[in-house]
Order: C-alpha cells, then sequence, then structure tokens
C-alpha cells in the first residue's frame, strides 16, 4: 500500500463528560424509583425523600454535562476542528438518530391503533355473562369499563369528554406548521448571508416554539380541571397524554435547542458553508413538526 | 488541525493513565477493551446465577431458594447474557476491528462511543442492585418475570421491575449510541477504494445489526415506559379494565425481541466466514450471495414477531401469515449456511483454535436453526411452547451460535489484540470441554421439553430427575470449563510468544497490515484499497 490518502478526521481529547452523565443518569434513575417506591409498599416510604434529593443532583449532574459537552462540541467547532469530513459525520449521525426517534413514536402509535381497533371493541363485544368487564363501552373515546369491576368500583367522571381537534389542537397545528417555514425563512438567510433574515426568523421559531407549549399546558389543564380526562381516562387518556406529552417534551428540548441556535446566529458563529448546528436543530424540529400532524389526525381528529 | 502530520490527534501530548485513560477515552481500542473485559465479567456474572439455578434443578423438590428468588435469578441472568454479555462482546468487536477494517484513523464520533460504554455499568448496577437492597430490607429484590417483562405479573411485582425497566433504557440508548457510531463509521470512514461492496463481511453484519437497533430499541424502550406508566402514573396500557391488553405487550416486546435474536447473530456471522476463509486459505464462497442473504433476513425479522406467542390467541390467518413469513427465514439462513461449508470445500484447511470454534459453531448453530423450525409450526408449537425445548432452541442458538461464535472471535483476534499468541493447547481443551458440556447440558433439556416439563419452574415432576441431573452436571462442568477461557486470555495479555503482523497464514484483510498490537492511532494515514 504505498499510496495514502492525505484526509486527516479529527479525535477529540478524552473527555469525562460522558461518564459523569452515565453517573447522573444512575443517580436520577435511582432516585426516581425510589421516590415511588411506596406505590407498591407502603413500608418503602421512608425512601421518598432521599429519592427525590437524588433526582434534583442526578438532573443537575446530567444539565451540567450536557451544557459542558456541547460547549466543548461548540469550541472545537469555532476553532476550526471540524472539517468537511467530521460534518458529514454529524449529518448521518443526526439522521439516524431522527430515525430511532420515529421509532420511538411508532411504539405508542402502534399502541394506539392497537387498542382503538382491536383491543377496545373485543371487550366490549363479550357477552355479559363472561366477562368481568360489564359496562364496558366499545366506542371511542374509551375511558374504561365502569361500573363493578373483580371488586374494585370504577366510575368514568361525569364530565367525561374527549379533545376536541377544533379550538386549541388547531391553533398548535398552525403555530408549528408556521414555525416549519420561519426556520426554513432563516436558514435561506443563512445562506444569503443575510444575518438579519436569520436571526428574526430564528427569534420567530423560538417564538412559535413557546407559544405551542403554553396552548398545550393550557390544554392540559381544561383537560385535567374541566373535561374530567387525565392519565387515568381508559385506553384514550393513556394514548392521548403519551402521545401528546412525549411530543411536548420533544417540542420542549427543540425549544431549548433553538434557543441557543438564535444565541449563536446572534454571536456570528455561522457560516453559509459551515453550519451544522443549525441544521442539525432545523431536522429535529421538522421532525417534531411531522409528529405533530400524525398526532393532529389519528389522536385528535379521526 | 494546524499540520498535515501526525500530531493531529489531539491526545499525543497527554496520554492520561491509570482509570482516568479508562474513563475518559475517545480512542476506538480503549473501548473496545472495555466493552469486551465488560461482557466477560457480566458473562461470568451471569454464568454463576444460572449456576444456581441448575442446582436447585438437580433433583425434584425446592432445596436451594424460594420460587421466587429462582424466577429473579432466571430473568437477570438472561437479561445479564443478551444485553450485557452478548451484545457488548459485539459492539466491542465493532470497536477494534471495524476501524482497523475499513482502513479508518478510528470511529466517526469517539466521544459519543465513550458515552455508549459507559452507560454499560450503570446498567449493569440497576439491574443487580435489588438483590442488594433486598439484603437490606429495602424491596423484595430483583426483577421476576423473566426476561420478557410480560404483564399482568410485572404490573404487580415490586421495585426490582422498575429498576430492571431503567435498567434497560440505559442499555437501549447505550445500543443506539453504538449504532449510530457504527453507521456513520461504516458510510463516512471507509479508505478511499474501499466500496461497499469490498467492504469485510463483520461490518456488513454490524451495518445490518445497527440499522435493526435503531429500528427496534426504541420500540422495547416505549414498551416498557408504558409498563412504567402503567405501575405508576395509572394508564391502562396493559389492563383490560381500562381498555388496554396484556398481549399488546407482547407484540411490542417481540417486534424488539425477534429481531434481536438476529441483532445477536449478524455480527457474528459476519466474522466466521472470515474466520473459515482464513483457516481454508482459499478465498470467501459467495460474498454477495452472504450479502443478500444478511439483508433479507434482517429485512423479514421485523415482520415475523408474533411467532413468540401462538398461544396466546390468535386469528388462524394471523398465525398462518406469521408461521410462513418465520419459516421463509430459513431460506436466506440455508444459502449461508453453504456459503460457509463451500468456504471450506476442499481448502487445505488447519484446525487452530479459532477454526474449531468456527465449525463446532457451524454445527450447533446449526441444530439451533433447524429446532427452530419446529417451533415455528403452530401445531407443534402448541405443546411445545414455555417447555424446556425451547430452552434448549435458544441455547442452541444463542449459547453455541451466539457466545462460542465471540469466543472464535476472541481466539481468532487476540493475537492481533494482545501482540501475544494465546496457548494453543489450553484453547482447544477449552473448546472441547465447551462443546461437550454444552451438548450434555442441553441436549436432555430437548428431550425433558418434549417429555412436557415446563420452562421457568424450580420443582418437577419425578420423571424428568434424570434428565436434569445430567444437565445440571454438565452446566457446571461448562461453567467451569470457562475459567480456562478466562486464564487463557489473561495470560495472553500478560505474555506469550509474539505474534506476526499477519499472525495466520491465511489471514486477509487491512486489520493484519498492521503491527500486532496495533499502534494507538491507527490509520492516521488512511490506506488507498485497490
Ligand atoms: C430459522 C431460524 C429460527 C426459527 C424458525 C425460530 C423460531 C422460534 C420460535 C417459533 C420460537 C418461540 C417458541 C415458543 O416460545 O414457543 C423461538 C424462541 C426463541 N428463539 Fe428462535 N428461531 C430461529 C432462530 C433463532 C435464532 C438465530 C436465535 C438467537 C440468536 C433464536 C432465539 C430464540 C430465543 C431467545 C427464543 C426464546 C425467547 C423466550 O421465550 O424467552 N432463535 N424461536
Ligand atoms: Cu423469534
Amino acid at each position: 500500500m504505498a499510496t495514502h490518502s492525505k484526509n486527516h478526521y479529527f479525535v477529540p481529547h478524552g473527555s469525562l463528560y460522558p461518564s459523569v452523565l452515565s453517573a447522573g443518569i444512575l443517580l436520577l434513575a435511582t432516585g426516581f424509583i425510589f421516590s415511588v417506591a411506596m406505590d407498591r409498599s407502603k413500608d418503602l416510604a421512608y425512601l421518598q425523600t432521599p429519592g427525590k434529593w437524588m433526582m434534583y443532583f442526578g438532573t443537575a449532574v446530567i444539565l451540567w454535562m450536557v451544557f459542558k459537552w456541547m460547549g466543548a462540541v461548540i469550541s472545537e467547532s469555532l476553532s476550526g476542528k471540524y472539517k468537511n469530513w467530521e460534518d458529514k459525520s454529524f449529518r448521518f449521525g443526526m439522521i439516524v438518530f431522527i430515525c430511532s426517534e420515529v421509532a420511538f413514536f411508532a411504539a405508542f402509535f402502534g399502541a394506539l391503533f392497537y387498542m382503538r381497533v382491536l383491543s377496545v371493541p373485543e371487550l366490549a363485544s363479550y357477552a355479559p355473562d363472561i366477562t368481568p368487564y360489564k359496562d364496558f363501552l366499545g366506542t371511542w373515546p374509551s375511558t374504561g369499563p365502569g361500573g363493578n369491576v373483580l371488586g374494585a368500583e370504577y366510575v368514568p367522571p361525569a364530565n367525561f369528554k374527549p379533545m376536541h381537534w377544533m379550538g386549541l389542537p388547531l391553533v398548535n397545528t398552525i403555530i408549528l406548521l408556521t414555525s416549519g417555514a420561519t426556520i426554513t425563512w432563516a436558514h435561506w438567510g443563512l445562506i444569503k448571508n443575510n444575518r438579519k433574515q436569520l436571526v428574526v426568523g430564528m427569534a420567530l421559531t423560538v417564538a412559535l416554539g413557546i407559544a405551542f407549549l403554553a396552548c398545550q399546558a393550557l390544554e392540559y389543564h381544561e383537560a385535567y380541571t374541566e373535561m374530567g380526562l387525565t392519565l387515568g381516562s381508559g385506553a384514550y387518556g393513556a394514548t392521548f397524554f403519551m402521545l401528546t406529552g412525549f411530543h411536548g417534551f420533544h417540542v420542549t428540548l427543540g425549544t431549548i435547542m433553538l434557543i441557543v441556535i438564535l444565541l449563536r446566529c446572534m454571536k456570528g458563529h455561522f457560516t453559509p458553508e459551515h453550519h451544522f448546528g443549525f441544521e442539525g436543530v432545523a431536522w429535529y424540529w421538522h421532525f417534531v413538526d411531522v409528529v405533530w400532524l400524525g398526532l393532529f389526525i389519528f389522536v385528535y381528529w379521526l | 488541525m494546524s499540520t498535515v502530520t501526525v500530531a493531529h490527534h489531539e491526545e499525543h501530548h497527554d496520554h492520561p493513565t491509570g482509570i482516568m485513560r479508562w474513563l475518559t477515552t475517545t480512542n476506538h481500542k480503549d473501548i473496545g477493551t472495555m466493552y469486551l473485559t465488560f461482557s466477560l465479567i457480566m458473562f461470568l456474572v451471569g454464568g454463576s446465577m444460572i449456576l444456581g439455578i441448575r442446582a436447585e434443578l438437580f433433583k425434584p423438590g425446592l432445596q436451594l431458594m424460594n420460587p421466587d428468588f429462582f424466577n429473579q435469578l432466571i430473568g437477570i441472568h438472561a437479561l445479564i447474557m443478551i444485553f450485557a454479555a452478548l451484545m457488548p462482546a459485539a459492539t466491542g468487536f465493532a470497536n477494534w476491528m471495524i476501524p482497523l477494517q475499513i482502513g479508518a484513523p478510528d470511529m466517526a464520533l469517539p466521544r459519543l462511543n465513550n458515552w455508549g460504554f459507559w452507560l454499560l455499568p450503570p446498567a449493569a448496577i440497576l439491574l443487580t442492585l435489588p438483590f442488594t437492597l433486598a439484603l437490606f430490607g429495602i424491596g423484595d429484590g430483583a426483577l421476576a418475570t423473566g426476561w420478557t417483562f410480560y404483564p399482568p405479573l410485572s404490573l404487580q411485582g415490586g421495585i426490582g421491575v422498575d429498576f430492571a425497566i431503567f435498567s434497560v433504557h440505559l442499555l437501549g440508548i447505550s445500543s443506539v449510541m453504538g449504532s449510530i457510531n457504527i453507521i456513520v463509521t461504516l458510510f463516512n470512514m471507509r479508505a478511499p477504494g474501499m466500496t461497499l461492496m469490498k467492504m469485510p463481511m463483520f461490518a456488513w453484519g454490524w451495518l445490518i445489526t445497527a440499522f435493526l437497533l435503531v429500528a427496534t430499541i426504541p420500540v422495547l424502550a416505549g414498551a416498557v415506559t408504558m409498563l412504567l406508566t402503567d405501575r405508576h402514573f395509572g394508564t391502562h396500557f396493559f389492563d383490560a379494565a381500562g381498555g388496554g391488553d396484556p398481549i399488546l405487550f407482547q407484540h411490542l416486546f417481540w417486534f424488539f425481541g425477534h429481531p434481536e435474536v438476529y441483532i445477536l447473530l449478524l455480527p457474528v456471522w459476519g466474522f466466521i466466514p472470515q474466520i473459515l476463509q482464513t483457516f481454508s486459505r482459499k478465498p470467501m464462497y459467495g460474498y454477495k450471495a452472504q450479502v443478500y442473504s444478511l439483508w433479507a433476513i434482517g429485512a423479514l425479522s421485523v415482520v415475523v414477531w408474533a411467532h413468540h406467542f401462538f398461544t396466546a390467541g390468535m386469528p388462524v390467518p394471523a398465525l398462518l401469515y406469521f408461521m410462513y413469513s418465520t419459516m421463509a427465514i430459513s431460506l436466506p439462513l440455508a444459502v449461508l449456511f453453504f456459503c460457509w461449508i463451500k468456504t471450506m470445500w476442499r481448502g487445505s484447511m488447519s484446525f487452530e483454535t479459532p477454526m474449531l470454534f468456527a465449525v463446532g459453531w457451524i454445527i450447533l448453530f446449526g441444530i439451533g436453526g433447524l429446532t427452530g423450525l419446529v417451533l415455528a409450526d403452530v401445531a407443534a408449537d402448541a405443546q411445545y411452547h414455555n417447555s424446556y425445548f425451547v430452552v434448549a432452541h435458544f441455547h442452541y442458538t444463542l449459547f453455541a451460535g451466539g457466545i462460542m461464535g465471540i469466543m472464535a472471535g476472541v481466539y481468532y483476534w487476540l493475537p492481533k489484540m494482545t501482540g501475544h499468541m494465546y496457548s494453543e493447547k489450553l484453547g482447544k481443551l477449552h473448546f472441547w470441554l465447551t462443546a461437550i458440556s454444552f451438548n450434555l447440558t442441553f441436549i436432555p433439556q430437548f428431550f425433558l421439553g418434549l417429555a412436557g416439563m415446563p420452562r421457568r419452574i424450580p420443582d418437577y415432576a419425578l420423571q424428568f430427575a434424570e434428565f436434569n441431573m445430567i444437565s445440571s452436571i454438565a452446566a457446571f462442568v461448562l461453567g467451569l470449563s470457562q475459567l480456562l477461557f478466562v486464564y487463557n486470555i489473561v495470560s495472553c495479555i500478560k505474555g506469550g510468544k509474539k505474534a506476526t503482523d499477519k499472525v495466520w497464514e491465511g489471514a486477509e484483510g487491512l486489520e493484519w497490515t498492521l503491527s500486532s498490537p496495533p499502534p494507538y492511532h491507527s490509520f492516521t494515514d488512511q490506506p488507498v484499497v485497490k
């Protein structure tokens, strides 16, 4: 092998951030388990307080490490360590990561379809003399059986109604779709080296992200206080809150990342040729957008 | 990156030493070594747990432990073996060998790589901590549902279930991070001239594995998250009282679980042909056919999951579909077997330890695959499901097909990694002890299953006593033989005959062009492949 290519790839310093991050995660998980241990056995109630403290501490460690780690990445990027070759790695990596997120949401959509199409109608179809769930209504949204089931009394809330797609959900759809447009507009600004368009576009996107979260908070508040719709409201409540909840969590992460990118745009970190940080977050934001469309159609509308 | 010289790697000036080296390293070989060491340790931990089980099953009646503890040992044994022994071993080889095989300077995302490994020890702590906590009167021990987490049992269990749920989360994140890294490395770091269709087979096996991991691990994460909210936040995913269904969990779990068995094996199917080729001293037969078969198996593996619960109740068309699609997997698998055998055909073969393991592996894994076909038959499975027949089947695929494959890889690459030859005599002894005691452990379990002994039960009817006794004795021999493996590895690391760069006469590929052991930074200049 006489010939060698003249490429060089950047391999970063050894770093303590990943392992400390994992220690933080261990603390958070163990703390969480301790804090809910009393659900199973009242003798373990004394674990709740230490558990909570472990969670706080673990979260602090995690946030600190993510901050330091991302900080290191930014300064490496600014000092010109990432050339096209490294950039390509980040791009591939981000795409694969988003694919794994899609698979995560797919599990919850799968659960929604399964319950709606298979298990709820089936439970309702049994003859009353062979099923313990006698008052089970096979209609969607299903809040559960009602009546006495195996000794436990189930009382569906009197004022229960499902979330209608008109109103807040529709507003939120418009908000997210608009934010998809504003971030693309900001990207055009970046490519044309128009700093003002870039910063304004990003600021708008951040504002829309925050508006979305505010609307969702309002929606959850209404659900719990006025509509009798909770996590425990049968198949409907479980899928509704888990799907929209995990989505909302991703929007929150996305908004935080957008804010970081906005600050970096203002500082002039990105050039028209070299701005993976921006694009990665933009891709993430579009992904969150698409998941919302799925939610809007299958959770709220149909 | 100021100059084009080797001083390009930052850490050149300051290598941390001692524990800090391992905590902070971004070097693919260091990380690979940590994965492999972790895997070996957890293999021994999981192995000693199951020896407890075999001791209890030595004769009928309950003698050593209560049934609940028995179940805990079984579940944690399986989780450890799958997630903490087999998977990290494959990832360890990926870290060590993929950059060497494709001529890359390192893995594409080195810091992420470090995190991928350092998620594993916390996960192992979460899995085993409940045993320790129980000693202090906190909770009632580990997960007792078996590795499959089926509700309603997992909804009723104590804090051990929560610990296992979070452990699976960490293991899952680790696998996804590892997969991202491997996919990116394979697409972006190949030496100039190495097209995809020139990649070593091991790289192919891992590429498809990584895709499967990215597609299915998150589904498992979703499923155990639903378990967690069902347990603590009042949702009804798996509770019929609210319109949910315990069988929904089985669908979600096995949507991950079946691809998982290929995740465990595809890397092995990658390097076994390389070993066969080396010790037959002739080119690999049917490279393209093998690549396409790996793809076909990967694709089919995500559409056959329900064969794990034929008996749970399913419409007949669904039964038929899952039966035929499962059986269809054996077609590409047969292509692979054919290629493996044809690679050896009329070669000038020699039988060093890696080759012994590889040839033994073909036979034993073949038995695993054939008994899988028996189980894929809906009518037969109605009887064999949840019996010891299933246990024997998946040990032929996972212990023989997985672990013994990994052992072949260890002996094959150990001289490259350490720079020393291992003791061939001990290696061969280790092979024969393992192969014989493995068969003596699990062949009786086929008969036990056919005769109707259920799995995951601490006590059994008198008629099963003889086979269980044979199986238990052989299991202890199998377990103790692994100490020889450990001894052989440790003494090979410490010293021994110097290994040449090529190590094996018939070895081919870029990893054999480097010194043994390779320099800390391999291929800072990428070779050009013709
Ligand atoms: C053609 C090949 C194969 C076929 C047709 C097949 C079929 C099956 C079927 C139908 C079952 C369910 C049995 C039951 O629970 O009643 C099963 C169980 C199992 N198989 Fe396979 N299998 C094959 C190959 C493999 C391979 C390659 C692996 C692992 C690397 C594997 C690992 C397992 C495991 C772990 C279980 C038991 C899971 C549990 O219940 O805990 N199988 N197999
Ligand atoms: Cu399967």
